[in-house]
Parts: C-alpha cells; structure tokens; sequence
C-alpha cells in the first residue's frame, strides 16, 4: 500500500534452503514496524514467489537466500518481474553471500542487501525509505 | 514509474492481467480516491461469480480445505480466486499473513488467484475491502471465489450475508464436540465440514453436529436444502468430491429456489448497510477528531453527562453532512 495503508512485503525463501528462522525474525519485526508481511514458506521456485508477490501486489519484495544461489535465482526473478509488467516491485535480498556477489545483484536491479548482522530497525528504516522514494503507484 | 489510471487498469484487469488485478485490489485496500468512480463502474460489471464463504475457528483446518477446494475446483476447468483474511496486530497494526503457506500447490499456477488481507480493526471476520477484491476478480473472469475469513470466534457471521454459499470448517478434538458452532455459526452453513477427519475422534464431531442440525430441521420450514455434514481429510483427499458436489448443487438450487432469490436481496441489503456504515464511520473519525476533545473536557469536569454531550458531537456530524453535499 502507498499513501494510506502499511507497507505490503512479501518474505520469500526459494529454492533448496531449509533455514527460515532468520526470516521469521525479521517478519515478527516488520510486523511490529506496522507492516503487512506475507511469509512464502520454504522451497519456493522464482516462479512461484513472483506469482504470489504479483498477486499480492506487494511494495517490496524480499528473498533470503543462505544456500549462494543469488546469481542464477535473481536474473530469473527480474524476468519474470517483466513479464507481469510488474517491473516497478521493489526487490531487496537477505541472507549470507560474498561481497562480490552483493555488487552483481545490486547491479541486476537489487534495491538493498541486507545481511545477516543487520539490525532489524535497519530493515525497517531501509524498507520505509525505499517505499517513500518509490512514491505512489 | 508512472501512475497508471485505474480506468486503464479495470481494462487490463477484464482481459485478466493479474498485474492489474493486484494492483487494484490495493487502491481499492487504501481507499486511494481516484479508483472510487473505477469500482462503481467494475460493480455494475459483476455478478457473474460463485462466492463460497468458508469460515471457522482458528486451526480448523481452513486454509488447507481451501486449497484442496481450490485445486479439485480448477481441475474442473473453474478460475478460481481466493481473499484470504488474517488478524491485523492490535498493537502495531501490523500483521502476518500465513495463509498462503498451506495454499503453495496452488502457487504457480494463474488460474488460481490468491489475495491475502489484513483486517486492520474491521471485525467481523472479513477486511473492509474484501468485497471489493471479489467485485474486481469477478471482472477479471475468475468463476468461483473462494472468501477465507479470519479464524477467529463464535460469532463471525457477516460472512454468510456475503456470499452465495457459506461452509462452516469444524474440526475435532476442539473443546466438547460443538463448542465452535454454539451460536451463529450452526445456523449460517449451506455446508458443514469436519475437518482433519483421517483422526479417530472426528467420528464423535460429525455425529454431533448431525444432531444439532436434526434439532434445528424441526423447527425451520426450509425443504429447498438440507445442510450436509461432509468430513474432510486434507492428508488423505477423503471428502472433497463430496465437498464440490454439494456446493454445486446448492448453487444449482439457490440460483431457481425463491430461497436464492431471498438470499441475494439479503446480500444486497448487507453490502448496502456495510458501505453507508463504513461511510458514515469514515466522516464520524474526521468529526470527532475536531469536535470531540472540547466536549471531552466539559464531560471530564461534570458540566454535562456523556449522552448529552453524544448528541452534541452527532449534531456536528449531520451540520457536515449538510455542508459538505
């Protein structure tokens, strides 16, 4: 939601990564900052996450990932992005990687990297940012 | 980005872009007013869809019987939508919507359209823009829509004056047999579901609920329908052919019965009520945040008692009213 209503955030896991209390941790918070949290589950496939965040139309996308599999999972979500024409969704990744790949994945459209020692006020201060700069749609 | 008018968007929603049906969904969520004039003329649109209420106590086994529901629904060739609500945080206002979890067989497919909401204070087991959500996957042709209310009560009827058939999930092993369905919810199901019912004790629960259904038939007059009690396992599939059956004939008979012509006025009557009472709750907050704090302080020195003082701040609504037209 824009204007009036709580940021709409969609906390996907994808692919082979049974890990999620990271990401459960960070709903709870999102959720006490005042936002709507939708939680995938686990194993989601890019297709199924992208589906379910176009549907839901949610502000901002987000995908932990602690199984290194950011390089080939995030081109796929981007295009998939595009093809619902949905390419103004705010993407943002969790998780644990090298910093090298942090770069790349900025570099495919990735809005904000938010690693494992990230306070969650810094989650919620960065996700509010990024929703205010988008402004409404 | 640009903003894409909400005109434009209806179009895309009506040839079934679900970018444009999501993104709807959340201006009519928002109350944004430019989509206002967009939902009236998306309403007179509409009316095409089976509406199937399915309501229970929390860990019923709601959101699973959906997606089984779902699933069976679309192997038979139906769109299907589902507005699936959960609890907003009292406290943050926040929420966590879990509910597509136990719909993630359904997740890839865009046959299957899935919306979770928030109730954000609205009580009564549905959000303030469900029904909206219903009216604009109507127009995007979904042919059944699924509404999943919140898990919550004893009495979160509303539920049965929005749709066309309304289920009740019951699941065993929750209190003594009908602790769930003491009043409202027995009376409001088309069908009841037992849920979980592969467990031993589910046995104990349909023959309950079979009996408090026998003493109800003695006194309504209703011969068009029967309420069934189906049990339902989601673990083994038992059920849910016998679930799709009954719902489609209680369609069938609710669309020739004078029952059925009864219920959609009383769904009319309900969303008309709704609308004007969530309209006239939206001018009251913008009255009151002015007009209530002066009369708050004279109550709180005793200058004048609380229902007078009532009529004081309603005479303000009605000089806005008066006002503003």
């Amino acid at each position: 939601m824009t204007e009036t209503g709580p940021i709409r955030m969609l906390l996907a896991k994808v692919g082979l990564d049974g890990h999620d209390r990271g990401v459960k941790v960070v709903a709870r918070a999102l959720r006490d900052a005042g936002m709507d949290v939708i939680y995938s589950g686990l194993h989601r496939t890019p297709e199924e996450v992208v589906t379910a965040a176009v549907q839901e139309d949610v502000d901002v996308l987000g995908v932990s990932l602690l199984s290194g599999t950011q390089l080939t999972v995030f081109p796929r979500i981007f295009a998939l992005l595009g093809q619902y024409g949905a390419g103004d969704m705010i993407v943002v990744a969790g998780g644990v990687m090298p910093d090298e790949d942090v770069a790349a994945i900025k570099a495919m459209g990735v809005r904000a990297v938010l690693l494992q020692d990230t306070p969650p006020e810094t989650i919620v201060t960065t996700l509010r940012r990024l929703v205010a700069e988008r402004g409404a749609r | 980005m640009s903003y894409i008018p909400s005109d434009t968007l209806a179009e895309r929603a009506a040839r079934g872009e679900l970018q444009a049906v999501g993104r709807l969904i959340s201006r009519a969520e928002a109350g944004v007013p430019e989509v206002r004039p967009t939902l009236a003329a998306i309403y007179r649109r509409t009316g095409a869809a089976h509406v199937i209420g399915i309501t229970g106590v929390a860990g019923s086994g709601k959101s699973t019987l959906v997606a089984g529901l779902a699933l069976r629904l679309r192997q038979a060739g139906d769109k299907v939508g589902i507005v699936a609500i959960d609890p907003s945080s009292p406290y943050s206002g926040g929420s966590i919507l879990g509910d597509r979890i136990r719909m993630s067989e359904l997740a890839a497919d865009p046959g299957i359209f899935i919306r979770s909401m928030a109730t954000r204070g609205a009580l009564g087991g549905m959000a303030r823009a469900t029904l909206e959500a219903v009216d604009i996957l109507d127009l995007a042709g979904f042919d059944a829509i699924i509404i999943e209310t919140v898990g919550v009560g004893q009495d979160e009827v509303e539920i049965a004056r929005a749709s066309h058939t309304t289920i009740v999930v019951s699941a065993p092993g929750l209190g003594d047999g009908i602790q769930a369905i003491k009043a409202g919810t027995l009376e409001i199901a088309d069908i009841h579901v037992v849920s979980k019912c592969d467990r031993s004790d589910a046995d104990r629960t349909l023959m309950d609920l079979k009996q408090m259904l026998m003493l109800g038939h003695a006194a309504a007059a209703s011969t068009d329908w029967q309420v069934p009690v189906i049990g339902v396992s989601a673990y083994s599939g038992e059920g849910i052919d016998a679930l799709v059956t009954a719902i489609t004939r209680h369609r069938a008979v609710a669309l020739r019965s004078a029952a059925g012509q009864t219920r959609r006025l009383a769904i009319a009557d309900f969303r008309l009520r709704k609308t004007a009472e969530n309209l006239l709750a939206e001018r009251f907050a913008a009255v009151a945040a002015e007009g209530a704090p002066p009369l708050a302080r004279r109550l709180a020195d005793r200058d004048a008692d609380p229902y007078t003082l009532a009529r004081e701040l309603v005479a303000n609504l009605l000089a806005w009213e008066s006002k503003h037209e």
